[in-house]
């Protein structure tokens, strides 16, 4: 190939190839490794230099006497070559004359479902491998539900090791019926059942002699031909602002990528939250502006009105705008290590927006070997489960099966900043749509004035025996005695009421801290000075208080008082009881205690007298003007 | 790089002047424009990278009108280092790795922008687009966040790091067609020409400049070459190959029958050894 010609013309062909990205999934040992190896050598995408390696490494590591063993092609990291295992996504290229094509490798290791969700969220083919020596497994069931889960609808079967039950058609014809008994329920659109051997090559590239009795396509041939009908340029316009771009005061554009449909210069847009409603007067880009573009395709959109829009916002036809709700339904799959708690608030994080965003109801978590639905009240590593969740403010979202740029979501640990789940929005509820916030005629600003206060959070947090409730209730009598409008919530007695059907557990006191901040800001909204006191051991659930109402209307108060005063204190001989085994889930015994890292006050019960201690809180809210 | 760019408070594009930077730049060109891009380019310089290179990264930054920050580790060069008495693993440690590592911190950088691709070798394969590195600039392969969709998570505490690689999955043709497609410049390296050439071990060095001594025996010799991956001179082997243009280096590409970084001295160091550099913070 050396005329010119010839280079246009294969330039020409590389351009029109069509692209598919499939994920490789199954058990430990079932050849995913060596399959994909097979194709990268199958496909002669090797180099030479790449071929003499794995000619040597499979001598020191293969596993395949002297065959070349072409799993060590795709296996990197070191670890996991000395235990044999494959435990990341990796991503491959490769490319035929039809097709180009991305595979993810993901694990077959139970522990690393997440990998593998990771894999098919941005697959549009899963290729289940099976051994043949073993069946279908319970692994199996699960790789093909979560594929189906993120939205994977096309399956190739790939019963492999075929060379090792002598080619028996009568095992293929088993397994393929195994999985068909359980997979019609999870809606694929096409399942294609070949089989292989990826050690020998059956039935990978070419029709192999040694199976005639099957009459269907060679893997790759069904990979370069199947159409996995990814139509998004067919759907309602989504643009998530990415980015503002403000040059300079002349220009004020858009920029992002379209994630489903089109838009043509001179179409009316709305956004999606406000519902502002305007048209594009540009598409611009470096090479010039367009007069259309589709989804895929990175632009910066010019409106032709001043509408206020920001980072997070979606632009949409305003015939098909998504819903914008603050409560909607989605499957959950749980991905850390620490166990989910539902009322917990998360960061949320869709498109190009993040919110905070709790779980309200955790209906059910899914057995992903039988598809049962169990009752539950977390979620486990791995797990899936179906919940509702609710937002801080309204987002816009859609359905993960209408769009799954716009459907589909991570959630973030607030102080790890660990990714621990993600997520596909089922639904939003209609609740909130039709749930609006009551415009009231007196506010939160007249009712304060009319008290002469700011009005405010003082949230107590500290060890059980800190000296909390004494304090609180000291600066309570102090404000009272001012003339002050106060209230007092403490953790003991608000247990008697409202929290009654709380326990002790983690996920229970997450939700006995949602109550208690709830409470509180519909306090400060009637003008009051609230004092909270609570052992409120987590860092999370104070910041969920703290976030629950205005700026300058929380001041958390740490009662440092160490474990061993409290203990020596005891005052409600609790300390002896749980040390005893008597109270299980007790903060500092058996349960942990999150001290503040950036509490407003820290005072010492241990070198000052309470009374002491609740005038210099007092002088506090003067100095600050909470109080005149 | 949008996302980077909406929420991260001080990022970097890392600007190794290779025909992968050249694409990562012109990518970042047309994000935002009209805008220029808003962050500089960061050149960690080992002081032996081709004089061709570092005339074409002033060149380019001043032609898009972009800051350029260059990073030399004075320590190495108090030390002495260079690749020829030091060897590449130590030259490219202390050079590349430690110096990156200076620079992120002496600026404060909290994303850094890098040219790799998931192609290139085996443990990049695994390689996030978003790749979280701790304050150390450790990169623990375990303990990497999931991406999944285009959602990435860009959350990190003060002090640690986020490289992010936009042309994970690019593969080397893909960047040719790309340079030819949109007419991106290159340093002339790429393309053929005679130059002043020893062979050593088996590999074609250029002679670049008088610092590279020849050993008893060794003559340098014009030769027809190019490369197809450009690095520290004395770490870089030529091709031979008469491709002048870019159609003739794609239509190369198309017959290559080796991997680019072949003539990278420092991958055959020993095994896996990519995967130790990055645990140390290389890119």
């Amino acid at each position: 190939m050396n005329a010119p010609s010839d280079l246009k013309k294969f330039l020409a062909a590389q351009e029109k190839k069509s692209l598919l990205r499939f994920l490789t999934c199954g058990s430990v040992d079932d050849g995913k490794s060596t399959l994909i190896g097979r194709l990268l050598y199958d496909t002669k995408l090797l180099f030479e230099d790449h071929l003499s390696a794995l000619e040597k490494d499979s001598k020191k590591f293969g596993t395949t006497g002297d065959d070349i063993d072409f799993a060590l092609l795709v296996d990197g990291l070191e670890a996991e070559r000395e235990q044999g295992i494959t435990i990341d996504v990796a991503y491959r290229f490769f490319a035929t004359e039809r097709r180009k094509f991305i595979v993810a490798d993901t694990p077959g290791h139970e522990q690393y479902t997440r990998n593998m969700a990771t894999g098919a969220s941005n697959s549009d083919l899963a290729v289940i491998l099976i051994d043949a020596r073993k069946g279908v497994l319970t692994q199996t069931k699960r790789h093909a539900y979560i594929a189906s889960l993120l939205g994977i609808r096309h399956v190739l079967l790939a019963v492999n090791k075929i060379d090792l039950v002598d080619y028996a058609q009568t095992t293929f014809d088993h397994i393929v019926q195994d999985f068909a008994d359980f997979s019609q329920r999870l809606g694929f659109a096409s399942v294609m059942p070949v089989p292989i051997s990826a050690r020998y090559g059956d039935n990978v590239i070419a029709a192999s002699a040694r199976t005639p009795w099957y009459k269907g396509p060679s893997l790759l041939a069904h990979l370069e031909t199947v159409d996995v009908d990814t139509d998004v340029v067919g759907k309602p316009l989504r643009f998530p602002v990415q980015w503002v771009n403000r040059p300079n005061l002349d220009f004020r554009g858009f920029s992002g990528t379209i994630v489903g449909g089109r838009v043509r210069k001179g179409d009316a847009v709305a956004v999606a939250k406000s519902g502002r409603k305007s048209s594009i007067k540009r598409i611009v880009t470096m090479e010039g502006d367009l007069d259309e573009a589709v989804a895929g395709a990175a632009v910066t959109l010019v409106l032709a009105d001043e509408v206020d829009i920001s980072r997070g916002d979606i632009l949409c036809t305003p015939e098909e705008r998504p819903e914008v709700s603050e409560q909607f339904a989605a499957h959950l799959l749980w991905m850390a290590e620490d166990e989910l708690l539902p009322g917990r608030q998360y960061l949320m994080k869709v498109a190009s927006a993040t919110v905070p965003v709790q779980i309200t109801t955790l209906k059910h978590k899914i057995d992903v070997n039988t598809f049962d639905q169990l009752a539950a009240k977390t979620l486990h590593l791995n797990e899936v489960g179906y919940a509702n969740f609710a937002t801080t403010q309204p987002i816009a979202l859609d359905a993960y099966h209408d769009n799954r740029d716009t459907g589909g979501f991570i959630l973030i640990d607030r102080f790890t900043n660990a990714t621990v789940g993600a997520g596909m929005i089922d639904f939003s509820l209609r609740r909130a749509t039709n749930v609006h916030w009551q415009a009231l005629d007196v506010g939160k600003q007249s009712r304060a004035e009319q008290k002469g206060q700011k009005p405010t959070v003082l949230w107590f947090t500290g060890l059980s025996g800190s000296g909390k409730s004494t304090i609180a209730n000291l600066v309570e009598r102090a404000l009272f005695a001012e003339g002050r409008h106060t209230y007092l919530l403490d953790g003991d007695n608000v247990r008697h009421g409202l929290n009654r059907d709380l326990g002790f557990t983690d996920a229970d006191r997450v939700e006995n801290i949602r109550r208690v901040g709830e409470a509180a800001k519909l306090f400060v909204d009637a003008g009051l000075i609230v004092l909270v006191s609570f052992i409120s051991p987590f860092r999370s659930e104070r910041r969920m208080a703290r976030e629950l109402v205005g700026e300058g209307e929380f001041i958390e108060v740490f009662v440092d008082t160490p474990i061993e005063v409290c203990m020596q204190r005891d005052p409600k001989g609790l300390y002896k009881k749980a040390k005893a085994g008597e109270i299980k889930n007790f903060t500092g015994i058996d349960s942990p205690y999150e001290a503040p890292e950036h509490a407003e006050l820290t005072i010492d019960t241990t070198t000052a007298e309470p009374a002491e201690l609740a005038a210099g809180i007092v002088r506090y809210l003067r100095d600050k003007g909470y109080v005149a | 790089m949008r996302e980077v760019a909406a929420e991260f408070a001080n990022p970097v594009m890392l600007y190794s002047i290779g025909k992968d930077s050249s694409v990562m730049l012109h990518l970042a060109m047309k994000a935002f424009y009209p805008a220029k891009p808003p962050f500089p380019l960061l050149h960690v310089d080992t002081t032996w990278k081709f004089r061709e290179m570092i005339q074409f990264r002033d060149e380019t930054a001043k032609r898009l009108g972009l800051k350029l920050l260059v990073h030399v580790n004075e320590d190495g060069i108090k030390r002495g280092i260079n690749p020829f008495d030091s060897g590449s693993a130590l030259h490219t440690q202390v050079m590349k790795t430690e110096a990156l590592k200076q620079a992120l911190d002496k600026y404060g950088f909290d994303a850094a922008f890098g040219g790799a691709r998931r192609d290139e070798e085996k443990s990049r394969a695994k390689e996030r687009i978003f790749s979280f590195r701790t304050a150390t600039h450790a990169w623990d392969p375990k303990n990497q966040r999931p991406e999944l969709w285009r959602v990435y998570n860009t959350r990190i505490n003060k002090s640690e790091s986020i490289r992010v690689f936009p042309l994970s999955n690019w593969t080397e043709l893909d960047i040719w067609q790309y340079i030819l497609a949109e007419n991106i410049p290159i340093v002339p390296l790429y393309f053929a020409k005679q130059r002043p050439i020893v062979e050593r071990d088996g590999t074609l060095i250029m002679r670049d400049d008088e610092r590279m001594k020849l050993l008893p025996g060794e003559k340098a010799l014009d030769k027809l070459v190019r490369f197809r991956t450009l690095g520290c001179y004395p770490l870089t082997g030529a091709i031979e190959s008469d491709a002048d243009t870019l159609e003739g280096i794609v239509t190369e590409m198309f017959t290559a029958r080796t991997s680019e970084r072949q003539g990278r001295l420092i991958d055959s160091d020993e095994k896996s050894s990519m995967e130790k550099k990055k645990k140390e913070g290389y890119f």
